[in-house]
């Protein structure tokens, strides 16, 4: 880098978390991420402004705010920006500082990662109806009977199993996951 | 043709016709697909969200597992192919995080030589190992008649991959456009659906599928065509869900291109797992698909009163 950034620990942080993440340094506020974005109209604040915030190290605004659990991962805003900053690759390290500082915003987001890895813990696989059934009776038990003709359909056409399958060697897909647990999760 | 094979956790579930209709086509076209001897989930787009050694450990497991004589690992789920592929690549660019991911893999008594594996979607297989020939021969049944909206996704395109276009890519509807299908335009094709949003925000998900459906429909598709279980399912069986919340009439079905290319070859809609789907496809199937190849047009004489084209003297 031959010119001088303003930077702050904050930054750093993201910076130093996310693979490629040195080149957040040279985002040109212009703005190709939010517009990419199909659900930018849904943030609170686009992720241009999002990084704009982090070069402010505002912290506590862009941990708590909803941007990073509306990304849907398409990498649209990743290909298109100019200066080749990983944007969804930083989303999910904010998700990671979000959860770890406990201000993540979207309790559903936060619920069905969680639910999903304990599934991978237990199985070694994913287990969709379990994740489905949990969706509709945590979060939407007011419409779990409506949900039940579409529950009826998928299962009478072959499409969802009651029960998860499971891979032999769990021992040592734990160990592994442990080991990286152990590790911290970051880089 | 040999590859190693990654389902990944869809296959067997929301998307059996997928895994179906994957064996029934390979089959016809000599592709042996070997599944990685006890495979574990890809952890989709949520173990990155809170580990992010864990959700690279995880993918390298399933690479380590793959036997030292193949060299290509072939995945049929864009969200997985994305994963294994960035895995795959970011292990090798980033010797801090190789490392941690390494560390993680030895308490399984695993090891991983990243980079050493191709990883590839088994759309660029048809597309550039079998080809037009053996595809056109294989076809009993051309799709002629049949407008296909060709939906690839994100995933796939973006953002590792270099061997289709980002924006628009092609592939998807070249494979069903050299079987006799009318491929419309569909702007929305490498748009993405939502993934798992479906069981995050419902007002989210549904959004993001109306805009799809409609686009589609607008470009008047008979079907949609799918390369990954996760749009498949988001259009298909959430496409009652989007109608009720928006007040549409949708009613397009939506296939996996293996589908598709097996209808093509003649094979049955039984064998292709064509009726698993929660909008139907085999009445438009068998009402448009008139199973002759289309007829080349004939090109109009030029009116010699016309204006010059552009580079016309």
């Amino acid at each position: 880098m031959n010119h001088a950034v303003a930077t702050n620990p904050f930054m750093e942080e993201v910076v130093k978390c996310t693979v490629h993440g040195d080149r957040l340094h040279s985002c040109l506020q212009c703005g190709s991420c939010g517009g990419s974005c199909p659900n930018g109209p849904d943030m609170e604040y686009s992720p241009r402004a999002i990084f704009a915030l982090i070069a402010a190290g505002e912290r506590d605004k862009v941990l708590r705010s909803n941007t990073q659990w509306v990304c849907v991962s398409c990498y649209s805003c990743t290909v298109r920006c100019p200066k080749e900053i990983p944007i969804t690759d930083i989303m999910y390290t904010l998700k990671r500082k979000a959860v770890a500082a406990g201000t993540a915003r979207d309790g559903d987001a936060v619920a069905l990662a969680r639910k999903f890895n304990q599934y991978i813990q237990k199985y070694g696989r994913s287990f969709e109806f379990g994740l489905a059934s949990r969706y509709y009776m945590t979060r939407r038990p007011g419409s779990l009977l409506g949900q039940a003709p579409f529950g009826l359909k998928m299962l009478r056409s072959g499409r969802l199993h009651l029960k998860p399958k499971k891979i032999k060697n769990l021992t040592q897909l734990r160990a592994i996951i442990d080991k990286a647990h152990e590790i911290g999760g970051e880089l | 043709m040999k590859f190693a094979y990654y389902p990944g956790c869809s296959m067997d579930s929301t998307s059996v016709a997928y895994d179906e209709s994957v064996n029934a086509v390979c089959e016809e076209l000599g592709i042996t697909l070997t599944e990685i001897e006890d495979w574990n989930c890809c952890g989709a787009t949520e173990t990155t969200a809170l580990n992010q050694v864990a959700a690279h450990a995880l993918v390298a497991r399933n690479l380590a597992l793959v036997p030292a004589e193949a060299d290509q690992v072939v995945a049929p789920c864009s969200a997985c192919f994305l994963n294994l592929k960035k895995t795959n690549k970011l292990l090798a660019e980033e010797a801090g995080l190789k490392g941690k991911v390494d560390e993680a893999l030895a308490a399984g008594d695993l090891s991983l030589e990243p980079g050493r594996l191709t990883i590839r979607h088994l759309v660029d297989v048809i597309h550039d190992d079998i080809g037009q020939e053996k595809l056109v021969e294989k076809c009993g049944k051309p799709l002629a008649g049949l407008r296909i909206a060709p939906y690839t996704g994100c995933q796939l395109v973006r953002p590792y991959n270099e061997d289709d276009d980002g924006e628009q890519p092609k592939k998807l509807g070249t494979v069903l456009g050299w079987l006799g299908a009318t491929i419309v335009d569909f702007p929305l094709r490498a748009a993405c659906c939502g993934g798992h949003m479906n069981m995050i925000s419902e007002a989210q998900s549904n959004e993001l599928i109306r805009r799809l459906l409609h686009n589609a429909t607008q470009w008047e598709a008979d079907v949609i065509a799918c390369l990954c279980p996760m749009c498949q399912l988001n259009l298909d069986a959430y496409q009652g869900r989007v109608n009720s919340a928006f007040g549409t009439s949708f009613k397009i079905p939506v296939l996996f291109f293996t589908q598709l290319i097996g209808y093509a070859f003649g094979l049955d809609n039984a064998k292709l797992g064509i009726n698993r789907e929660i909008v139907p496809a085999a009445a438009v199937l068998a009402e448009k698909v008139t199973g002759e190849w289309p007829k080349k047009a004939k090109r109009k004489k030029r009116d010699p009163k016309a204006l010059p084209m552009p580079g016309q003297a």
